[in-house]
């Protein structure tokens, strides 16, 4: 095998951070398997092809697995003529266990399979939160995936479906959790298994699980549902440990960076060295959590907010999502079942009424908010807004109407915590 | 395809998404949704304490993303020596491991460098930019992010491996203006500045020309008749050159080896802490795309880097700092010029502008 000259990505070994281009090499000299050896050497002279000129040379196409119409990012070189042993070189998307979670021996059962059918190169994990393997011919692709998917792995989704969900570390870890966000991350998304695999959606499908308003797996900007972990009732004190961290870190310091950085201006602190805050009007930005977290904690009466519609700039700018569902307890069977519920009439209406090429937070924007409220059948709520309606073109006939529906949800609700 | 080939084809089975509790370290699985609180005794260490009182110490490393099954092995065979077998991934694609023992701790970290892991990416560190698959994979990219990330790792590696940032600085990186690396306090992405160049011979074999035309966002794609063959026109004067066209109809190519530039972003910010989540900025654009090793890019990151390092206040992150001390300041101290194109007029654009006397002198 002649070794193309690969003198500008070369370049790429330099310095101390890992170099990928190093591992590519790695498997091009001193991989066992001649395929492997060859389908890396001609995929390095493609990359530096492409440093010379500033151009990519990949060109999607059709490739799924028997049974399926997605997960496969098809990937065929359109200067295969000169690299012919990557002139295939799909990636397959595998959906990770909630939450990111490995054995050691899984991992390696994963590389021993991948080096068997594929290019030897993996990414743990794409943006989307897929695992990344990066690299096989059409005819392996399915030879893969029928030895994975045999020990419990599956292909996520590519293409206008549903795709891979993420969840954060989680109860598994966190104390700021305030669900189980596995449970909510696989529920959903194995509830649309069918969505998943067999694109027939108007675009691209995303739900995103955060144990807390942190929000750690960007929901709110990058899913289409978000699930975020809240709590309603009062942040938890530990006095004595709060103390210790006034004495340890200043009055000023405090003042400074926890009292006055409360958005809501609902913290202040005691003459005592102990803190007081107005959780009334606690918005649950987790800032003082996050800086003392020993002596602060979320409260015990916990639950999810759930937005709908973010997503990035194609087609009509960015959008970030919008509460459709301020509170609500995941604690009992039915609780769950309505998550999946909300997830399914939210997915129905969208699939009907969006335009091809539409994520949802767009079809929102055209439609509006309200139609699309009724549409999935969840009333209105102040939560949902940052502030009411500023333009007063409007038609408001059946305001009255529309006040008794709000009186009467009033009285329900006083009803319901009574 | 052959009968034979059509009988051995098996049915997948369906799981979907796997359930990440078999995986989990047996002191996470005991304490689930028990944990107490957290601490951070050095940077890229954790230690989670349970009300149990029994403690799980976490130490997280950055890698090439790009793993090759060498260095995968080597991540597991240092999980087995020096961990207790049990790993998982962060979203920026870090490497964490989990012991229950503290003695294992710094055994483990000696162990990651030694093989050349960078342990980090904690707190107030610049953690490991989140990217995309640029020229290795993707097929519209504009640049390779997976070389610019690791060029510009390798210039603030420090600042990945301590914590001398006011708080965590996120970064991020996309080769085309889909933007999949996502918001970042600083996100370095493709920024087209010439219309696609349309190769029409192709068009009408490739591209399914309606949802072309519907793709555009400023409706500057008609269908035209070129050279006797059905094609598609773009309004060069209306088009604003976001690319959107090139998925869809790879016969318009948007790339251009000159022409594809690079621009920076701040002030993206995904978390809900002290303020809502916010969009990333536009603060430099016109940087060339300049492979192997982008140097003009990475110079203008840094120089953001230490002003905010130099000027914000603890716990602020970049949005927060230029919120405090506006936008003058924030181009004066980076001494980045501000241009007529960090105006923003898509739609909805004016609620951007200053519409009061707040002016800081």
């Amino acid at each position: 095998m002649k070794k193309h000259d690969t003198p500008m990505i070369d370049e790429l070994e330099n310095g101390p951070w890992p170099s990928f281009i190093s591992g590519i090499k790695r498997l091009r000299d001193t991989h066992p398997e001649k395929r492997i050896n060859e389908m890396t050497n001609d995929l390095l002279g493609q990359l530096e092809h492409s440093y010379e000129t500033r151009k990519g040379y990949w060109k999607g196409g059709t490739v799924s697995v028997y049974g399926y119409g997605g997960g496969i990012i098809p990937r065929f070189s359109e200067v295969g003529n000169v690299f012919p042993a990557s002139k295939e070189f799909h990636t397959l998307r595998v959906q990770p266990p909630a939450g990111n979670f490995y054995s050691t021996s899984m991992l390696r059962q994963l590389a021993d399979s991948w080096e068997k059918h594929g290019s030897g190169l993996v990414t743990f994990h794409g943006q989307t939160g897929n695992i990344m393997f990066i690299g096989s011919t059409t005819e392996n692709t399915q030879h893969f995936f029928d030895e994975i998917n045999d020990y419990g792995f599956d292909l996520g989704g590519a293409g206008p479906c549903v795709r891979t969900a993420m969840s954060c570390v989680g109860a598994g870890r966190c104390e700021m959790s305030n669900v189980n966000e596995h449970k909510a991350h696989r529920l959903l998304v194995n509830n649309f298994t069918d969505d998943v695999h067999r694109p027939a959606l108007p675009y691209k499908f995303k739900f995103k699980v955060s144990g807390c308003p942190n929000d750690c797996m960007n929901s709110i900007e990058r899913a289409d549902m978000s699930v975020i972990g809240t709590w309603r009732d009062d942040i938890k004190v530990d006095q004595e440990e709060f103390k210790k961290y006034v004495e340890m870190k200043g009055r000023k310091y405090v003042i400074d960076n926890i009292v006055t950085r409360c958005p809501t201006n609902a913290i202040s602190l005691n003459d005592d060295d102990s803190i007081q805050i107005d959780n009334q009007n606690c918005v649950k930005c987790m800032h003082c959590l996050n800086v003392v977290p020993k002596a602060l904690q979320c409260g015990d009466d916990k639950g999810v907010t759930i937005l709908i519609g973010g997503k990035r700039t194609l087609k009509i700018g960015d959008l970030m999502g919008t509460v459709i569902v301020p509170f609500m307890k995941l604690e009992k069977e039915e609780d769950w079942e309505r998550l999946v519920e909300i997830a399914e009439e939210t997915i129905d209406f969208w699939a009907d009424n969006a335009l091809e090429h539409e994520r949802c937070g767009e079809m929102i924007e055209r439609i509006g908010l309200v139609n699309f409220l009724e549409g999935v059948g969840i009333d209105v709520d102040p939560n949902m807004v940052a502030n009411p309606r500023e333009s007063s073109y409007v038609r408001t006939d059946d305001w009255d109407d529309e006040a008794v529906k709000w009186y009467e949800k009033a009285d329900q609700r006083e009803k319901d915590s009574a | 395809m052959g009968e034979n080939a059509k009988k051995e084809m098996r049915t997948p089975i369906e799981t979907g998404c796997p359930d990440g509790f078999q995986y989990m370290h047996p002191t996470m699985r005991k304490n689930f949704g028990q944990w107490k609180y957290h601490e951070h005794p050095r940077p890229g260490v954790l230690v989670h304490v349970a009300h149990s009182g029994e403690e799980i110490w976490t130490v997280r490393a950055g890698t090439q993303r790009i793993l090759d099954v060498f260095t995968l092995r080597t991540l597991c065979d240092i999980g087995d020596e020096f961990a207790d077998g049990y790993v998982r991934f962060t979203i920026r694609s870090n490497i964490e491991y989990m012991v229950s023992d503290k003695d294992k701790v710094q055994p483990l970290i000696d162990a990651l460098e030694k093989e050349g892991f960078i342990v980090g990416g904690t707190k107030n560190s610049v953690a490991m930019i989140s990217h995309t698959q640029g020229w290795l994979h993707c097929d519209i990219p504009g640049t390779d992010a997976s070389g610019v990330v690791k060029a510009m790792m390798d210039e603030l590696i420090d600042e990945f491996r301590n914590n001398d940032m006011p708080n965590r600085v996120h970064l991020t990186t996309s080769c085309c203006q889909i933007n999949c690396g996502g918001q970042g306090d600083i996100a370095i992405n493709i920024q087209h500045t010439k219309p696609p160049k349309i190769n029409h011979d192709l068009v009408s074999n490739v591209c399914e020309r309606p949802s072309v035309v519907a793709r555009c966002p400023v409706a500057a794609i008609r269908p035209a008749m070129v050279n006797g063959k059905p094609s598609l026109e773009v309004d060069e004067k209306k088009c604003i050159c976001c690319g959107a066209c090139f998925p869809p109809c790879p016969p318009m190519q948007i790339n251009d080896p000159e022409h594809s530039k690079l621009a920076i972003w701040v002030g993206g910010n995904h978390s809900n802490a002290r303020s809502k989540p916010s969009f990333q900025k536009l603060v430099a654009a016109g940087i060339p795309n300049n492979p192997p090793r982008w140097p003009e890019a990475t110079a203008i990151v840094k120089r953001i880097l230490s002003a905010y390092k130099e000027d914000a206040r603890d716990w602020e992150r970049i949005n927060d700092w230029i919120e405090r001390i506006g936008w003058p300041r924030f181009f004066e101290l980076t001494e980045l010029p501000f241009t007529k194109y960090h105006i923003d007029n898509w739609r909805g654009g004016r609620k951007t502008l200053n519409s009061s006397a707040y002016v800081r002198f």
